[in-house]
């Protein structure tokens, strides 16, 4: 196998707040591999954003990561100067934000945005950064990149401007890209249209992908990797495939059948009942038990530790579904 | 845009008259100059002829028709005092309040903003809770006594600076300015720095809500995830959003040093037109007085369209709707 591009090794990261300590990621691991995708799915809460943040160093206080290796090409992130991660940022690792509509400052045109990062990592002429702008935005389908290089963010819609975002992460091939829900704010026809495009272009390139998402639908068609985290903690890590048509965990079960198209018309939705928990005031044992319908008395007891299936799949349960 | 001028100036025209009739009219219900100006040693014939040469004999809705008169002609009257036309007397002291203001305003830039968008980046830093601490007391302490205080510490007990005067003044365009020679400067500075404090205070505290507030925004994380050096990001992504306030305050408090410093030049006896409004007050030179109010309202009509001018300048979305409009 060849070496993964990310190595995440018992990632923890705690929030120290007024009152008490959240445990926002909880001893999380797994690898991407060059042109790999891997998608991170669970719900609002679930601390994948903060898992993105945590890879990317821009954790702010009062969080703080506080266990873990995060591996970059072999090289520990962790404890690095703060100086060399801004090099990597932006230039080894790029991030896509959720809501275009907040991520480019209103004040810059677009060209100053884009160009300002290229000078912050190459040591190129402002000439050369443009075209190079003007090329990244031409590669994610932009119609007559160079004009649109002298808009300004408010004269772009959402869609647009998210292709500007996504420009910006492709414009100095980098390594890996984390995108947290970057498709959530935009409508559907557009949604479609950047997904088949980053998937085009990350096999194309060799760039492995983070996406982060609640949304399993999008998951089917772009991932090779699945991580489905709940409260914190990777709950299942699989293959997409096998992941999608056999989930071994209750709640990964319980997210499948929860999207409108699993179920024949007039059925009712299963839904999972209640709401994900406060991670100031998790439940004792395993922290989805008051909501799953396999939960026995064991669950309320000892958390579950993880079991390894194949080499790949990986879960937490003291009650797995049967695999056929 | 060119409605919007018309609109503004008719605007600025209406309120010029009716503060020009309010303070007309005002000025004659406070006192009569008459008492102030004639020599009592005079004989009635000299004094009657005096008291006519002035106008002041008729009575007032009738000088409030020659008054009128003059204005639509572009002549706000004859100071009684120094017997020079109102105008070209209080042009005369503006260089020395403009420049007075013009410093003033630089230091309030160059000190108020460094320091609040420190104190907006570091809220925890004691640094930055001094800072915040100061600039209460630069808002609460009273005017005059910063003055006097300032005079005291510099002036009397380490005798580094001047207490007052304009000091050595040298030309530029014609125009006399203290702050060319060193002389100048040195005696520009105490006033300056006194009308500062407070204005230094208030871009402390708006530039330090607007950096804790900005710091937020999502597009400062991402700068950051671009790999941005901090430098590039408090420079320019956060200090371009936070200037709008400032600029906006910055404009109204320019257009009142100009017009009201009258505290502290009177405290270091800085021959501007804030001394000249307060002695033509105490001796009910109502020509002044009025052309003075009316230059002030000019004033702040300028300032504020420069001001409208300047937010287009710093944001584009600004622009964009004024070309739909």
């Amino acid at each position: 196998m060849t070496q993964p591009v990310l190595s995440v090794r018992n990632l923890t990261t705690e929030f120290h707040t007024k009152a008490g300590i959240v445990r926002a990621v909880d001893g999380i691991s797994f690898d991407v591999g060059p042109g790999e995708v891997m998608a991170l799915v669970g719900e609002s809460g679930s601390g994948k954003t903060i898992t993105g943040f945590s890879i990317m160093g821009l954790i702010d206080e009062p969080g703080k990561v506080v266990d873990g290796e995060i591996l970059l090409n072999g090289q520990n992130l962790r404890g690095m100067s703060e100086k060399k991660l801004q090099g990597l940022r932006g230039d080894r690792i790029a991030m896509i934000f959720q809501d275009p509509m907040m991520t480019l400052n209103p004040l810059l045109r677009i060209e100053e945005q884009m160009v300002e990062t290229v000078l912050a990592h190459r040591d190129v002429s402002k000439a050369r950064a443009r075209e190079m702008a003007t090329e990244a935005l031409a590669l994610v389908g932009i119609p007559s990149p160079a004009e649109r290089l002298r808009n300004y963010p408010h004269e772009m819609s959402g869609g647009m401007r998210q292709r500007v975002v996504i420009a910006i992460a492709l414009m100095l091939e980098p390594d890996l890209i984390i995108a947290d829900e970057p498709t959530t704010a935009l409508d559907v026809t557009i949604q479609s249209q950047i997904l088949s495009e980053m998937q085009k272009l990350m096999a194309e390139r060799n760039t492995a992908l983070i996406w982060v998402t609640h949304d399993l639908t999008v998951v089917a068609g772009l991932a090779h990797k699945v991580a489905v985290m709940y409260a914190g903690r990777i709950v299942e890590y699989a293959d997409v495939d096998p992941l999608l048509d056999q989930p071994i965990h209750p709640y990964t079960s319980g997210l499948i059948s929860s999207i409108p198209s699993s179920v024949p018309r007039g059925q009712t939705l299963r839904q999972i009942p209640g709401m994900a928990p406060s991670l100031l005031n998790l439940p004792k044992g395993c922290s989805f038990q008051p909501r799953c319908f396999a939960a026995s008395e064991q669950c309320g007891v000892s958390r579950p530790d993880e079991t390894n299936v194949d080499g790949v799949r990986r879960y937490r349960c003291h009650n797995p579904l049967e695999v056929a | 845009m060119l409605a919007y001028l018309i609109r503004r100036l008719g605007q600025s025209v209406l309120v010029m008259s009716v503060m020009a009739t309010i303070v007309f009219f005002g000025l004659y219900m406070v006192g009569n100059p008459v008492d102030l100006l004639i020599n009592p040693e005079d004989d009635l014939a000299a004094q009657e002829a005096a008291i006519a040469r002035l106008g002041l004999d008729q009575p007032i809705l009738v000088q409030f028709w020659h008054f009128l008169q003059g204005v639509v002609q572009g002549d706000l009257g004859t100071s009684f005092v120094h017997n020079q036309p109102a105008l070209e007397l209080i042009l005369s002291r503006l260089p020395a309040t403009l420049e007075l203001a013009a410093f003033a305003m630089l230091l309030a830039v160059i000190i108020g903003i460094p320091l609040g968008m420190f104190a907006g980046l570091y809220p925890k830093s004691p640094v930055s809770k001094g800072i915040m601490a100061g600039s209460i007391l630069g808002f609460s302490t009273p005017n005059f006594w910063q003055g006097l205080m300032l005079i005291m510490l510099f002036a009397v007990f380490w005798r580094v600076l001047p207490a007052g005067g304009r000091g050595e003044t040298a030309e530029l365009f014609g125009i006399p300015f203290s702050f060319l020679t060193l002389d100048g400067l040195q005696h520009l500075f105490l006033p300056a720095l006194n009308i500062a404090i407070y204005k230094i205070s208030l871009v402390i505290r708006l530039s330090q809500a607007g950096t804790a507030e900005v710091s937020l925004q999502d597009y400062v994380k991402y700068a950051r995830a671009r790999g941005l050096s901090t430098r590039r990001i408090v420079g320019t992504h956060i200090l371009k959003n936070i200037l709008i306030p400032i600029v906006t305050v910055l404009g109204l408090e320019l257009g009142s040093v100009l017009a009201f410093a009258v505290v502290t030049e009177t405290v270091f006896s800085w021959p501007g037109m804030g001394k000249l409004l307060i002695d033509s007050i105490g001796l009910l030179d109502r020509p002044v007085v009025v052309a003075y109010l009316m230059l002030t309202v000019f004033l702040f009509v300028v300032i504020n369209l420069v001001v409208d001018l300047v937010y287009s300048l710093l944001d584009p979305r600004i622009r964009t709707k004024g070309k739909n409009a």
